[in-house]
């Protein structure tokens, strides 16, 4: 690692002029991703900025409509509730029980990495990423592989969750990082479906627009046959783009099933 | 540099550290603690499991700064009070739950973040649990059976 | 059997320090005033090196001083320890390998410089600092291509890049190309066994250290063998003599092999730290671990089986190429070759077998031996050329197996070895047994309604542990001994210590080892201490690889002892005034038959110390004795193994549902200890049938260098294994019985699983007769599409 500065500030706001004080600064959540990065000498910051001790950023609330779920709120606490059973089931999968214990739901969705688990349910609920500065839809805000709307200086505070009718997220493990391969999140909500596919696209988690029109007029598996997204798949040694595209569909069947 | 406090094993400590210095070097060389050992440089291997505040983390993945006021266990602090194998560390001697021994402390610290939140974990369970934990020379047979052993389930016909 | 001797499920006392975070790994040693290294690497795989900047590394803070390859210069190469001579009677071609490189770097990890500064960070930033001026030149990594005319060549002083063309044996050529033509089937099959990295979780550390005082060097390394390495980095790399270095090895956490080779760090630490007048650490990062530790396997073979009318085998012939990587380890080129080709006739009396393997150097980290070395190789592409034989045929491939087996013992094989015992009908037998092969379709029939598809692969192996005798090894090209060591110090008040050139990085000898000494006099295991891993109190040793450590060094320990017995005797029959001949040794206590005279242990050890009442005329005071033992046959455990899968067919994943081992490993000292070591081989055996296998593009960078893309098994990969050593085919040339049973996990199971695969999809309709490890779940899934 190279020479940083560790700041942690205790109000948003203050976190917030850090980062516009400090050109070259980072934010750090739970630092599951970047610490393992500044490791590799693959970042540079002088200064990180840890949310850590931002009360108002941790914790879970719900109301009649929506769950909202603080942006330091770790993977293990989200697990822990049980409002929409398909993202506590989803944050119970993502590492390991030490990563789930340090890892935030701010910080991945900050990262946006194109295996990460998070961008999917983010996309697949139509969740609202509230930041330092405004609400971003999800529609609006996964912009490519570790792309985000956010801008340099600003900070997510929390991410809310319309509680779907039904939902499921089936992910199949990249058997090293146990990464998704491929993670596909499945709502629905009244006539709104929605397919959220992670791990599997060039361009980082997106809406399979096929499979929501299918699943509309009938929300079965069998619905979904013969169905692959479009789009440059991702391959590596894990899997050629063929088998991910395969996978989107026995994922995406499986978690309509699993609804 | 900074001067870091925090409480270990019980024990209130307080030692210099850089920005970048990582919870398992503080422990390791600023307290000269190398019951907790480090395996990898990317967050997998989990031989460096501690807890924080009750919570399994990887103290290499975390910096020592991040644990300024906390309560840390490390393996050094799982034995009895005096001095005799805990009833983790004791199963896994009964059931031959370690080799080589350097993933040893991330099994006992792992195991007993279970044990804490699920008295009486399924195969399955403690399988999914040690999804963080590598381990080259067991197999993961005997570290399974010595953590249900802990539980106080019988293993002998599940295992053998 | 003495309480808690030979036999006895002992619990592990080294386990009480590994359980409280007691232990002493090299890395938790810190010398006064150490300095720290770190080492600019190569990121291209092959390339010139022009030169090497230092001027702003130097003027990092903390530096203390930047070495390049110009430092070495007057220094030895890393040696390679085993000479092949090729068929030709040419010996192989061995190219230099500098402590840093000079010239040229070689793969992706190659080292050319090194900062040794006051921390470690600061000398990762300083090594960051480094410039090389390399110009790229085309790498080689498929080792066809390496031997293509006018491939680049890795050593541009070296003919070409094949280090040599080996066969085996060579006079049986002609009968075995006679018998393929006389042949009523021919079974040819193309596979790949995959390279592997070991990674054990405690990556390598050495310290230097240098006593300007005495001139005496020390090294703390990761090591399986520190005497080893004493040897060559003093004679041959440094020019120090034995008695003005030590080499420690202290607790070593995990090897499987990487950690026999003397690697230039070990070099660079004990030279820097003599140049720098201070310790020098180096601590390898997991990363660091992927592109320097030596990889394992990588032989990439077409298997040819011969069988006659009646399908007994006739003939086999094999040709492989086998990957060394850039430069030769420490014991690469034997494991191809004598490791490998020796082992060709398996547990089956194939009366004619020709093996041709070509070595070949390529631009990627050295290969040499990983958990089995070459016997995984030559286990896998025979188990698994019968099974496609039985497929092929419409038999049974079991039967087949049972129809071949080798009966009579000994058992002159025609690949140079001598089988002294064995039973691979009762291992069979007993795997049918405990495996519950008879309820296997009902099993089937449960995973097809839940829609798995189920199968079942079952194998033999046998394996050749404790290589020796060293007369014969040294014809071969050994450039050691191959015997082990020890001394047996009985103290004044009769309590043991036995020092041993072996060296335990998980085996347990500190609690297995006193069991055998419990048990020849017949006291506690607890009067008796292990020292191991430190060149200045242990005998010359070999240490510890290929499950030689009871077999060889076990025995070294119990010849010692016997010496003991036999002075103790003496002493015995001068306290009792009796005939020596007429002295008993039982349960810690001495008599003289026919009398009620006895004299206990302890009282015979005070006297050899006290010796008062001692017959000094014939004997000298003391009680300690050593022995070097160089065994006249390797070890041969054998057994049979079966595995159970269900393979997803929408997905391709394999989860593996049962796995039993049925192995022969002779007499056995601790059975849990011996449990153990099956479960941990079998679970990297299942590892690289499922998961692992390193990776290179074409420009030679190793793709999955980390733990992120390099899958090692985990705790929810594997079931529990139902292992079963009750077999014991005792060996009859060592005085315990023993055989090793460290590497017979690694060596069978991959054949069982890649068999139990290929049963499963053909269950569900696939004509497939073969995929190439590791199967995962994208490689299945292809395979399944075709």
């Amino acid at each position: 690692m190279y020479e940083f500065d560790i700041k942690s500030p205790s109000k948003l706001g203050k976190a917030v002029r850090m980062l516009r004080k400090h050109e070259d600064a980072q934010v750090l959540g739970g630092g599951q991703t970047l610490i393992p990065t500044l490791k590799q000498r693959l970042a540079a910051p002088s200064v990180l900025v840890s949310l850590a001790k931002i009360d108002k950023l941790k914790g879970i609330s719900s109301d009649s409509g929506t769950v909202t779920v603080g942006a330091g709120t770790c993977h293990a606490d989200v697990a822990a509730d049980d409002t929409i059973s398909a993202l506590s089931a989803l944050a119970g999968g993502i590492g390991d029980p030490a990563v789930r214990n340090r890892g935030t739901i701010g910080g991945s969705l900050a990262n946006n990495d194109p295996s990460a688990c998070y961008p999917a349910a983010a996309l697949g609920l139509g969740a609202t990423i509230v930041t330092s500065a405004r609400d971003i839809a999800a529609d609006d805000y996964f912009q490519g592989l570790f792309e985000t709307a956010l801008d340099e200086t600003e900070i997510i505070t929390s991410v809310t969750f319309p509680i779907p009718d039904a939902a499921a997220y089936v992910k199949f493990d990249q058997p090293a990082s146990r990464f998704a391969l491929v993670g596909v999140f499945v709502s629905r909500k009244g006539s709104d479906v929605r397919v959220a596919v992670t791990g599997a696209s060039e361009d980082g988690v997106f809406r399979w627009a096929g499979a929501e029109e299918a699943l509309s007029a009938n929300f079965a598996p069998e619905a979904l046959d013969g169905l692959t997204p479009s789009g440059d798949m991702i391959g590596d040694i894990h899997g050629s783009p063929e088998y991910r595209a395969h996978l989107v569909g026995v994922m995406a069947k499986r978690a309509v099933a699993a609804c | 540099m900074a001067q870091v406090k925090m409480t270990v094993n019980g024990k209130a400590v307080s030692a210099p550290a850089e920005g970048r210095m990582l919870l398992s070097t503080y422990l390791r060389e600023a307290l000269g603690m190398t019951g907790t050992h480090v395996g990898c440089d990317t967050g997998q291997c989990g031989v460096c499991a501690v807890h924080v505040d009750g919570k399994l983390v990887k103290s290499c993945n975390m910096f020592a700064a991040e644990a300024e006021g906390a309560e840390v266990t490390t393996v050094e602090g799982m034995a009895n009070e005096d001095g005799s194998l805990g009833a983790i560390q004791q199963a896994f001697q009964d059931h031959h739950g370690l080799q080589c021994g350097f993933c040893t402390p991330g099994m006992v610290m792992a195991a007993s973040a279970l044990l804490k939140v699920n008295s009486k974990p399924t195969e399955a369970e403690v399988r999914a649990h040690l999804s963080g934990n590598l381990c080259r020379c067991t197999g993961y047979h005997n570290i399974v059976k010595a953590i249900m052993a802990a539980s106080g389930q019988d293993v002998a016909v599940a295992a053998e | 059997m003495a309480d808690g001797g030979i036999g006895a499920p002992n619990k592990r006392r080294e386990d009480i320090r590994f359980l409280t975070g007691k232990g002493n790994y090299t890395d938790d040693m810190n010398k006064r005033g150490q300095a720290y290294v770190a080492f600019a690497r190569s990121q291209v795989a092959h390339g010139t090196l022009k030169g090497v900047d230092t001027s702003a590394a130097q003027e990092m803070p903390g530096v203390v001083r930047v070495f390049t390859g110009a430092d070495f210069a007057e220094v030895g190469g890393i040696p390679c320890g085993w000479q092949i001579t090729d068929k030709h009677g040419e010996v192989m071609q061995e190219p230099a390998h500098p402590v840093l490189a000079q010239g040229k770097v070689r793969h992706v990890g190659d080292a050319f410089a090194a900062v040794v500064a006051e921390t470690a960070e600061q000398a990762r930033d300083a090594a960051e600092a480094i410039e090389a001026d390399i110009d790229e030149l085309p790498a080689v990594v498929d080792m066809k291509a390496a031997l293509a005319d006018g491939a680049p060549k890795v050593h541009d002083d070296l003919t070409s890049n094949l280090c040599y063309d080996w066969g085996f044996v060579e006079e049986n050529k002609g009968a075995v190309e006679e018998a393929f033509k006389n042949a009523a089937h021919v079974t040819t099959l193309d596979l790949v066994n995959n390279r592997l990295v070991a990674n054990p979780m405690e990556p390598r550390v050495a310290i230097g250290d240098y006593d300007s005082s005495s001139g005496d060097s020390t090294l703390f390394t990761t090591s399986q063998n520190p005497h080893v390495i004493r040897l060559l980095m003093g004679a041959f790399v440094l020019g120090i003599p034995e008695h003005k270095l030590r080499v420690v090895a202290p607790d070593v956490g995990g090897g499987f092999g990487s950690k026999i080779f003397h690697y230039a760090e070990e070099a660079f630490c004990t030279f820097a730290a003599k140049a720098i007048d201070r310790p020098v650490k180096w601590t390898s990062s997991r990363s660091e671990a992927f592109i320097t530790d030596a990889h394992g396997r990588d032989h990439v073979t077409t298997i040819q089986l011969a069988l006659d009318k009646d399908n007994n085998f006739t003939a086999l012939r094999t040709d492989t190429h086998a990957n060394m990587g850039a430069y030769l380890s420490t014991f690469a080129p034997s494991v191809p070759t004598w490791l490998h080709g020796t082992l060709m006739a398996g547990n089956y009396k194939t009366p004619l077998i020709y093996v041709n393997v070509k070595a070949v150097f390529t631009n990627t980290v050295p290969v040499d031996a990983y958990r089995g070395a070459g016997r995984p190789e030559a286990t896998y592409q025979l188990e698994r050329v019968i099974s496609k034989a039985a497929l092929e045929l419409g038999v049974d491939p079991i039967a087949l197996r049972r129809q071949n087996f080798i009966t009579e013992f000994p058992y002159a094989t025609p690949v140079a070895v001598e089988y002294d015992t064995g039973d691979y009908v009762a291992t069979m037998d007993k795997l049918e047994e405990i495996a519950d092969l008879a309820g296997f379709e009902k099993r089937a029939a449960a995973s097809k309604a839940k829609g798995k598809l189920r199968g079942l692969g079952v194998n033999c192996y046998i394996e050749a542990c404790g290589i020796a005798p060293s007369n014969l090894v040294g014809q071969l090209g050994a450039r050691a001994g191959l015997y082990e060591s020890a001394t047996v110090r009985v103290n004044a008040t009769g309590g043991l210590v036995v020092m041993t050139g072996s060296h335990s990085h998980g085996q347990g000898h500190e609690t297995a080892f006193p069991q055998v000494i419990a048990e020849m006099i017949g006291i506690d295991p607890s009067m008796v201490e292990i020292v191991h891993g430190d060149t200045a109190n242990t005998p010359m040793g070999m240490g510890t690889y290929g499950s030689r450590s009871l077999a060889v060094g076990g025995s070294a320990m119990f010849k010692a002892t016997e010496k003991i017995i036999a002075k103790a005797k003496k002493i015995a029959a001068h306290l009792m005034e009796a005939a020596e001949g007429d002295v008993e040794l039982a349960n810690g206590e001495f008599s003289v038959a026919g009398t009620d005279k006895s004299v206990a242990w302890g009282d015979v050890t005070l006297a050899a110390y006290v010796p008062h009442n001692y017959p000094l005329e014939d004997i000298e005071p003391g009680l300690e004795e050593t022995a070097f033992y160089d065994p006249a046959n390797f070890t041969y455990p054998s057994g049979a193994y079966a595995c159970e899968v269900e393979v997803d067919p929408d997905t391709g994943k394999v989860t593996i549902e049962a796995f039993a081992a049925a192995d022969d490993f002779g007499n056995i000292v601790n059975p849990m200890i011996v449990d153990g070591q099956v479960h941990g081989g079998i679970g990297q055996g299942i590892g690289q049938a499922l998961l692992e296998g390193a990776v290179y593009d074409e420009d030679g960078q190793l793709l999955n260098g980390s733990f992120m893309d390099y899958a090692m098994p985990r705790a929810d990969d594997l079931p529990f294994y139902t292992v079963d050593h009750s077999c014991q085919t005792p060996c009859t040339h060592n005085p315990l019985g023993v055989k090793g049973c460290g590497e017979a996990g690694a060596i069978g199971s991959p054949p069982a699983v890649v068999n139990a695969v290929v049963d499963a999809l053909r269950r569900g309709g696939s004509d497939i007769t073969h995929i190439d490890m590791p199967l995962t779940p994208s490689r299945v899934w292809a395979a399944m599409q075709k």
